[in-house]
């Protein structure tokens, strides 16, 4: 029986040894202990969840590359493009502008031609109409003899006005 | 590793110092035991081994017995006060001052005095075997948990180092798979102290309950007195800490039908003697299980004195099988030396639990 009877002299010895061993362990020993590991965690948990944001941040830094990389090279096509098209457009506005010329040159060629022709007909109507007097003054000189003389007279004349 | 080699040599030249002085005494009581060369009993024998006793036993040869004397601290009722080494017994065999060891009867292995003629017990308060053991063991703890404890203050932010990260995964094991999921994220911290003071303790003298020679060998977590002071801490927090929620669920045990709690109050008095029974469990597991390995590890050791009785061949033939017996429950003890320490703690973690629980 004596091994399932608590002894008092044990009981003693074991309570007031085991409080002191708590309270000096929980003091020196446990506190410290648990702190630490308690702090490390911590940092662990902080250095990864600033990795984490480090990683998003350099993934955003890339978005955002990306989109100016993409906005530049937007505005580059648009720039090309709008280039192009002045270019184009002034392209086809000398064209224009060289055809109106063109033909603005043509029509005051043909203008020119229409008046030097005008002109010379002019010219050809006063001479026709000289040479129409010179005639009828040499028919007139010749009028009386015969009328055959005359006659043949006036086609030779006549001959001779050939209209060049 | 340096400071262990350090220690164990110390613990082992005070050992020895008291020993020799103690192996000088007895020769003269020789004589006395030659004559009375008792059979081999193993029920006295086992007994002897694993009850508490005023001296520290190392090996007898012949008739020498050698072992380390403890203090004996006794208040008797009728001479007062007295204190005086247990080596005055010569193991048992004289008294002292009228305290003599009882060899037989209720009191046995016990300090008594006779007074008008009846064998009485005083009031003792020696340093027993136990006792001396529980000191030394809690000196141990202290030692490597102290250190441990600056090498985390001295290495802040470094990965932990030598012993340091020997006790960081039974600590953090103690704290996540214990504390946390028993009481809970949010209070377990004010308990981790407590747990770990016992799981290492109960751990640690497990352990050196499995060495047999000194500072080992004394069987503390299977004696039901320490045993009883670790349940009645755990009672004692358990109580005090118990919340509104708790004291309720015991003796208005919700989700009952009201005639088991009136007029005769049936739930509450079950109630509250689980309030008991549970450290008075908690008590009995850690003792029976400590003992009970004890016993059978010296019942294969006891059955070679037995058969060595009968004829010398037999108990050498026994001694092998013996032998093999005891190694393989010795493993097997390594083992229950930590399922008892995590059972203990993870029970005393649950009892907090569920005394500082809220309402759900």
């Amino acid at each position: 029986m004596g091994l399932v009877t608590p002894e008092l002299g044990t009981f003693i010895w074991m309570f007031l040894a085991f409080a002191i061993v708590l309270l000096i362990l929980k003091k020196f020993a446990w506190k410290p202990i648990l702190n630490a590991l308690k702090e490390r965690e911590e940092s662990i948990e902080d250095a990864l969840r600033s990795a984490d944001r480090a990683k998003e941040e350099m993934a955003e830094l890339q978005a955002d590359n990306e989109r100016i990389l993409q906005e530049a090279r937007k505005e580059r096509e648009a720039m090309l493009k709008e280039a192009k098209e002045m270019s184009s457009k002034i392209v086809n506005e000398a064209k224009q502008k060289a055809t109106q010329e063109a033909d603005k040159l043509v029509e005051s060629a043909r203008a020119n031609i229409e008046s030097e022709k005008s002109a010379a007909l002019n010219e050809i109507k006063a001479q026709v109409a000289n040479l129409s007097v010179e005639i009828a003054e040499k028919v007139l000189r010749q009028q009386f003899a015969e009328d055959q003389q005359q006659k043949d007279y006036f086609k030779k004349l006549m001959d001779e006005v050939k209209l060049n | 590793m340096k400071s262990i080699h350090r220690f164990l040599l110390i613990v082992f030249f005070i050992a020895s110092a008291v020993t020799v002085f103690a192996s000088d005494e007895h020769d003269q009581h020789a004589h006395q035991d030659t004559h009375k060369k008792e059979k081999f009993e193993p029920g006295n024998f086992i007994m002897d081994h694993i009850a508490d006793a005023y001296d520290w036993h190392i090996l007898s040869y012949k008739d020498k017995h050698v072992s380390v004397p403890l203090p004996v601290i006794v208040i008797s009722e009728q001479s007062g006060f007295h204190m005086f080494m247990s080596s005055k017994f010569h193991h048992g065999h004289d008294a002292y001052k009228g305290f003599y060891i009882a060899q037989e009867g209720d009191f046995r292995g016990k300090v008594v005095e006779k007074i008008a003629g009846k064998e009485v017990r005083p009031f003792d308060i020696s340093m027993t075997k136990n006792v001396v053991a529980m000191l030394i063991s809690m000196i141990f703890l202290m030692w490597i948990f102290i250190s441990v404890a600056k090498a985390y203050t001295r290495r802040k932010g470094q990965a932990p180092k030598g012993m340091q990260s020997l006790m960081e995964p039974l600590i953090l094991f103690v704290r996540d798979e214990i504390a946390k999921p028993a009481i809970g994220e949010k209070k377990y911290e004010k308990y981790m102290p407590f747990l770990l003071t016992i799981f290492f303790f109960i751990w640690l003298n497990n352990l050196m309950g499995l060495v047999p020679l000194i500072p080992g060998g004394a069987n503390v977590t299977g004696n039901i007195t320490i045993t009883m002071v670790l349940a009645l801490f755990t009672f004692i927090i358990t109580t005090v800490n118990g919340n509104k929620n708790y004291w309720v669920h015991i003796f208005n045990t919700p989700g009952v039908p009201w005639w088991l709690k009136f007029p005769v109050p049936l739930m509450p008095l079950v109630e509250l003697m689980g309030v008991f029974t549970k450290p008075f469990v908690l008590m009995v597991r850690l003792f029976a299980n400590i003992t009970a390995g004890h016993m059978i590890v010296l019942a294969f050791v006891s059955l070679i004195f037995i058969f060595g009785q009968i004829s010398p061949m037999l108990g050498y033939g026994t001694s092998v099988i013996s032998v093999l017996f005891v190694i393989f429950m010795d493993m097997l003890e390594l083992l229950v030396a930590l399922i008892q320490a995590y059972v203990f703690t993870l029970l005393s973690a649950l009892y907090f639990g569920m005394a500082t629980e809220e309402h759900h």
